[in-house]
């Protein structure tokens, strides 16, 4: 993908890390100082996440640590906070800057599954509508233009009301973030699906498609060894793209209330916990996590419209 | 008469394939709807219309022909990347037409292709060891990581390349390079027949040679038997035991290449060999190429030719020729079967631009 006439030029190496850090896409990564800050933001918003048992100050779903007196405790560089709880704690004593890292991972999880199943669910439909072609492909596109046609975020309702009345309460909490997964990822495979497809009618008249077709290949290797690996570059840039919103709308369920429960809170049931109190004059509940929220997902979305553009040989 | 060839196995000295009224229509039909809306009607587009040939094991027969006459088609009917509309394709007395893909498995092995563009041709993301091993792994023929390797090395050195460009990827080759590569994986699983859609039309004229050359070696070496479509008439001349001339999907003439070259019968191969430039431009007066080719949706009636040619009468726009036997091959006009053309000019052969 990336190959410049340096590449032609020079004898082939072997070692891919030079390789990777010699490449345009490299290039044009450290030229742009936003596109580096986002990277870092987001790198800092992961480490943060996956690590916060071992970084977060405090385990704010350990009930023995929790006082109620720490109820309601400003961030620490205001007249009544303490450096214990650096961005202040919530209605039962938490830690905000805790719960804020615990809400991350449950919040990225969901993102990263949840696009993890779309794309998976995508591409292979996608393949198989665009090589099998027929019929199939028809029945696949109508479905996808029908499910076009809802906003999303109903259908992850639709999905998540339909969990939360036919499973029994204790159940549902235990297979929520599951369900959340599901419900998310159904409402993103489209976009894969098309974009997939309309790569794998250009690749599959390709000669070489054709060459594996007269050694006698099975259509399904051909689609997995051959096309797969040429129509999956638009594909990672949606991902990426998509993370953010995955993102975004696990929160928007959180927050209407149809998410996960607070016993295991995400940035989204943070932000409409700390909502109740909004008024009350204990912003910091609310604003935090919702600031965490807003970074997180613009790095991220910076991060994938600086792919888009780099991995787009036309914009070069 | 099929059936009776079939009866018979093929004897080692019989043809290698053999193609009986071989014919491919395409429905290029506007969709239902928009049919039923303005009163379109469904359109057959006769890619391949009844052609038949045989090749006889070791030898190249070549197919000629202006853009869109069907000689692509053929080649991919005969691999089976289209399923013919009509007639058979016996190879060594089994007809590919009818088998499905496992049936054709086994067989697969035995006939290989080699493509037009050598940019297209091979996967940008395999590595080109990869590439040439696909046809072994594919089949199963050699077992473990290192022989086939070693079976890959070996198909490298064949045709001109070194071992160790097995670990670089296409694109770091020049287009002479990418087809000797697509040559060295048609070769990997031992065939005996080649079908080349224009190997050489998308290489620079110097390279065109070398490959040429290639092919002939191997040829030699091998003892492949070659189905080598071009338009390219130089080329045709410098490689072919025997041409196949074709026009709107049919065969027009089929003759010994030097026969051919020398003693053109039918208008239409007259006529290109007229169009080939030389160097010695002696101000003979040639027959210029006149009209298009027509609309294959709405072919001519009678000879598909007779727009063109220069010696049509009533019967060549009624009544469509045969492929009949002539003194020096094989031709499908009325007027070569009347005897009412003058004699074919002999023509100096075309020179391959070395």
């Amino acid at each position: 993908m990336a190959t410049t006439s340096r590449d032609l030029a020079r004898p082939p190496t072997r070692n891919a890390l030079r390789r990777a850090l010699d490449s345009d896409i490299f290039y044009s990564f450290r030229r742009s100082p936003v596109v580096v800050a986002a990277a870092i933001v987001t790198l800092i918003c992961f480490i943060g996440a996956v690590c916060a048992p071992w970084l977060a100050p405090h385990n704010p779903f350990d009930l023995k640590t929790l006082n109620l007196i720490d109820a309601f405790t400003p961030p620490a560089w205001m007249d009544e906070g303490t450096r214990k709880f650096l961005l202040g704690t919530d209605d039962q004593g938490r830690d905000v800057l805790s719960t804020i890292m615990y809400g991350a991972r449950i919040s990225l999880a969901v993102g990263f599954f949840s696009v993890l199943f779309a794309m998976t669910l995508g591409v292979s439909l996608g393949l198989i509508s665009g090589y099998v072609g027929g019929a199939l492909d028809a029945f696949i596109m109508r479905v996808a233009d029908v499910q076009l046609s809802f906003p999303a975020i109903l259908i992850a309702l639709l999905i998540d009301g339909l969990a939360r009345t036919t499973l029994p309460r204790d159940v549902h909490d235990r297979v929520i973030v599951y369900v959340l997964i599901l419900a998310i990822g159904i409402t993103g495979w489209v976009q894969y699906a098309r974009t997939v497809r309309g790569s794998t009618l250009v690749e599959k008249n390709k000669e070489y498609v054709q060459a594996a077709r007269v050694i006698g290949r099975h259509p399904v290797a051909i689609m997995a060894r051959h096309v797969l690996p040429n129509v999956m570059g638009p594909v990672l840039v949606i991902a990426t793209i998509n993370l953010a919103i995955a993102i975004l709308t696990e929160a928007t369920l959180s927050f209407l209330g149809v998410g996960v429960p607070p016993t295991q809170p995400s940035l989204g049931t943070l932000i409409r916990v700390g909502n109740d109190f909004l008024f009350s004059g204990e912003w910091w509940i609310t604003i935090f996590p919702g600031a965490a929220l807003v970074v997180m997902v613009l790095a991220v979305n910076l991060l994938g419209d600086w792919l888009r553009d780099a991995l787009n040989p036309k914009l070069r | 008469m099929s059936e009776a060839a079939r009866a018979v196995p093929a004897a080692a000295n019989g043809p290698l394939l053999a193609v009986r009224d071989l014919a491919r229509y395409f429905d290029v039909s506007r969709p239902l709807l928009n049919r039923l809306i303005e009163g379109d009607r469904r359109q057959i587009l006769k890619a391949v219309d009844g052609v038949s040939f045989a090749i006889a094991r070791g030898q190249t027969l070549s197919l000629v022909g202006e853009s869109g006459c069907g000689k692509s088609t053929v080649a991919r009917l005969i691999v089976g990347l289209y399923t013919p509309t009509r007639g058979t394709i016996d190879f060594e007395g089994v007809d590919l037409a009818g088998l499905s893909r496992t049936a054709l498995a086994p067989i697969r092995r035995r006939f290989q292709m080699i493509f037009q563009d050598p940019y297209a041709s091979l996967n940008p993301r395999w590595r080109v060891a990869d590439i040439i091993a696909e046809p072994i792994r594919a089949h199963g023929l050699i077992a473990g990581a290192d022989a086939v390797r070693l079976r890959v090395d070996e198909l490298l050195r064949h045709v001109g390349l070194a071992p160790n460009d097995g670990d670089k990827y296409p694109h770091e080759f020049s287009g002479g390079q990418r087809q000797r590569i697509s040559i060295a994986r048609a070769l990997s699983s031992n065939p005996d027949f080649l079908v080349c859609d224009e190997p050489t039309s998308a290489l620079d004229v110097s390279v065109q040679a070398q490959i040429l050359n290639l092919m002939k070696a191997l040829q030699r070496e091998f003892g492949l038997t070659y189905l080598f479509i071009s338009h390219n008439l130089a080329v045709v001349y410098y490689v072919s035991d025997r041409v196949g001339v074709m026009y709107l999907g049919r065969l027009v003439e089929l003759a010994e290449a030097k026969t051919l070259f020398a003693r053109p019968q039918h208008p239409y191969t007259r006529m290109l060999l007229d169009a080939i430039p030389d160097l010695e431009m002696s101000g003979r007066a040639r027959i210029p190429v006149a009209g298009e080719v027509p609309n294959p949706l709405a072919p001519p009636t009678g000879c598909a030719f007779h727009p063109r040619c220069p010696w049509a009468n009533e019967r060549c726009r009624s009544e469509r020729p045969e492929l009949k036997a002539t003194p020096t091959g094989a031709a499908a006009c009325h007027a070569v079967e009347e005897r009412r053309l003058p004699d074919a000019r002999v023509v100096a052969p075309p020179a391959l631009p070395s």
